[in-house]
């Protein structure tokens, strides 16, 4: 009878995790299915006619395709820099003992828990009080500040799970501390960076209040997509979000199988 | 020896810090000094394009809050349901992947984490689609006579809804982190010691688990009390939250003295609620 009762909670357990998952794939599922829509006006939201034209012609709206370009250059930048400046803070805050730490860890997590509002709002103030021109450099400002600290929570989730005694062992078998940096610490550490940098493209490339404050003109395609909203978004833009959410399930795939092969246990 | 050593891996700590510090002090905090600063100014003229002068006009707040202090109590009460809610649905699938999933917690991990990358505007736009009063959904609701006002879409419900969906995993990723540390022997010495299952659970998961929820909870609930994008996309003229009365004050009226004394009104509301909560818990198992 006991054993029956854990088994139900088990089950139980089972199906609200695939709930839980379900319903965070309800609207991707609608988004895919009405990439293939061909639709009636300009309103993209009930199924017409099944036609791949907008798959074909991704770039028929060139605005669509500037904006999607001008964000992933502007993606890649941030992921570069706050993922440098992140991984740094994380391995002062994890690997060291120094005076001012529970302040430097404050001094991370307040700007994670700012509200974007807030994050956007301050920049645009300092910008307009200094006179500096709003476009490309204030949008790439803006959003390193607000990854900065994701990059460090990332860092630091798998640097505290590492096993310091690896690190003592080389320097027992008189390893330089660059060596043992070289060849044990940061090999151990790649994943979690690796992580925190996949983190930085997604929430770079998908911020919009941070950067409806600080773009200027400039158009990014979270802001075209805000845009189109008004008047029916595209389904174009359907085919990007599409290739986006299955490309990053694909390219998780292949890490997954190329790190099967290498016989690593861990993925993330 | 051991002293120069030591003093070495300070300096160290100290070279790591700098260059990350000195942006988030340029980029973060001198912007929210320049912030405070705005939100004293006073107006040059009757309009905002007369342009603003540095000033210690303190009538802004009093002025602010007055007029929109309704707007901060609908955004914490929205946000701290949506929070609630998240809790709820975040804790069981994350033990479930910390403790049962076994072999699929990194795929429903990476289930959790890929919806980020298909732009989050437009997932909310498709909420916007789904719960729309021509939708399947909603007719299919009123046939069973359920719904108190004939639709979802241009209400709080679906707001709440929409910031639940936006913020859930925001609570699953640090709930998990926290569970998934959990040394599996702490479980399996306390059931050589006859505990139950529920006192297992009690006495061992949730309280290592309290860390989880505290950052769960914070990364949850202070950015929905900001946000705007819910309340623009799926409420309707009376769900407008302040994040909404910030934006545009900024953007649109360009009034901003007013606009920074209700963001840093916000902010300070936001910085009691940290500490309060930072006390309880202490700054060592935040991050």
């Amino acid at each position: 009878m006991k054993k029956f009762g854990r088994h139900l909670r088990a089950r139980f357990l089972q199906g609200f995790s695939v709930a839980v998952i379900t319903y965070l794939m309800i609207p991707l599922a609608l988004i895919i299915i009405l990439s293939f829509n061909k639709p009636r006006g300009r309103q993209n939201t009930s199924w017409n006619q099944f036609s791949i034209d907008a798959w074909t012609n991704i770039c028929r709206d060139p605005t669509i395709c500037r904006a999607f370009s001008l964000s992933v250059q502007i993606a890649i930048l941030v992921t570069i820099v706050a993922t440098i400046l992140g991984t740094l803070i994380s391995f002062a805050l994890v690997r060291h003992k120094f005076r001012g730490k529970d302040s430097a860890t404050l001094g991370v997590f307040i700007p994670l828990s700012t509200p974007d509002v807030i994050v956007g709002a301050s920049l645009l103030a300092l910008f307009l009080n200094i006179f500096i021109p709003l476009g490309f450099w204030t949008i790439l400002i803006a959003q390193i500040t607000f990854t900065i600290s994701f990059v460090v929570v990332v860092v630091n989730a798998r640097l505290t799970g590492m096993d310091q005694r690896l690190e003592q062992a080389a320097m027992d078998l008189y390893a330089t501390p660059f060596q043992t940096f070289r060849y044990v610490t940061f090999p151990l550490a790649l994943p979690g960076i690796a992580a925190a940098a996949l983190i930085s493209l997604s929430l770079s490339f998908d911020d919009y209040i941070i950067t409806s404050f600080n773009s200027g003109r400039l158009v990014t395609f979270p802001l075209y997509v805000w845009n189109a909203a008004q008047r029916g978004i595209p389904p174009q833009v359907n085919v990007i979000a599409s290739i986006m959410f299955l490309g990053s399930l694909g390219l998780v795939a292949l890490a997954a199988i190329i790190a099967k092969r290498r016989k690593l246990k861990t993925l993330v | 020896m051991a002293v120069t050593t030591r003093s070495k891996r300070i300096k160290t700590a100290y070279l790591l810090l700098i260059p990350g510090f000195a942006w988030l002090f340029f980029f973060f905090f001198f912007p929210l000094g320049s912030l405070l600063a705005t939100s004293l100014k006073r107006p040059l003229g009757d309009s905002p394009e007369a342009g603003f002068a540095y000033a210690l006009q303190f009538s802004n707040y009093s002025q602010a809050i007055a007029e929109y202090w309704p707007f901060y109590v609908r955004a914490f009460t929205f946000a701290a349901i949506a929070t609630v809610f998240c809790l709820l649905l975040a804790y069981p699938i994350s033990y479930y992947m910390a403790f049962k999933a076994k072999k699929y917690k990194y795929l429903m991990l990476v289930l959790i984490v890929a919806p980020f990358f298909a732009s989050f505007l437009l997932r909310t736009n498709a909420w916007k689609t789904i719960l729309s009063s021509e939708g399947a959904v909603v007719g299919f609701l009123n046939f069973l006579g359920v719904l108190p006002q004939e639709r979802i879409l241009s209400t709080s419900f679906a707001v709440i809804l929409g910031l639940i969906y936006n913020f859930l995993p925001f609570m699953i990723l640090p709930l998990f982190i926290s569970l998934d540390k959990i040394d599996k022997r702490l479980l399996e010495a306390a059931g050589d010691l006859y505990a139950t299952g529920n006192q297992r659970f009690w006495k061992i998961v949730w309280p290592l688990s309290i860390p989880g929820i505290v950052s769960g909870t914070i990364l949850t609930f202070i950015p929905a009390s900001g946000d705007y994008i819910n309340a623009e996309l799926l409420g309707g003229i009376s769900d407008k939250m302040i994040g909404n009365v910030i934006q545009s004050q900024f953007i649109i009226l360009r009034n901003y003295p007013q606009a920074s004394a209700l963001s840093f009104t916000l902010m300070a509301i936001v910085l009691v609620f940290l500490y309060l909560y930072l006390r309880k818990i202490g700054t060592k198992e935040l991050l």
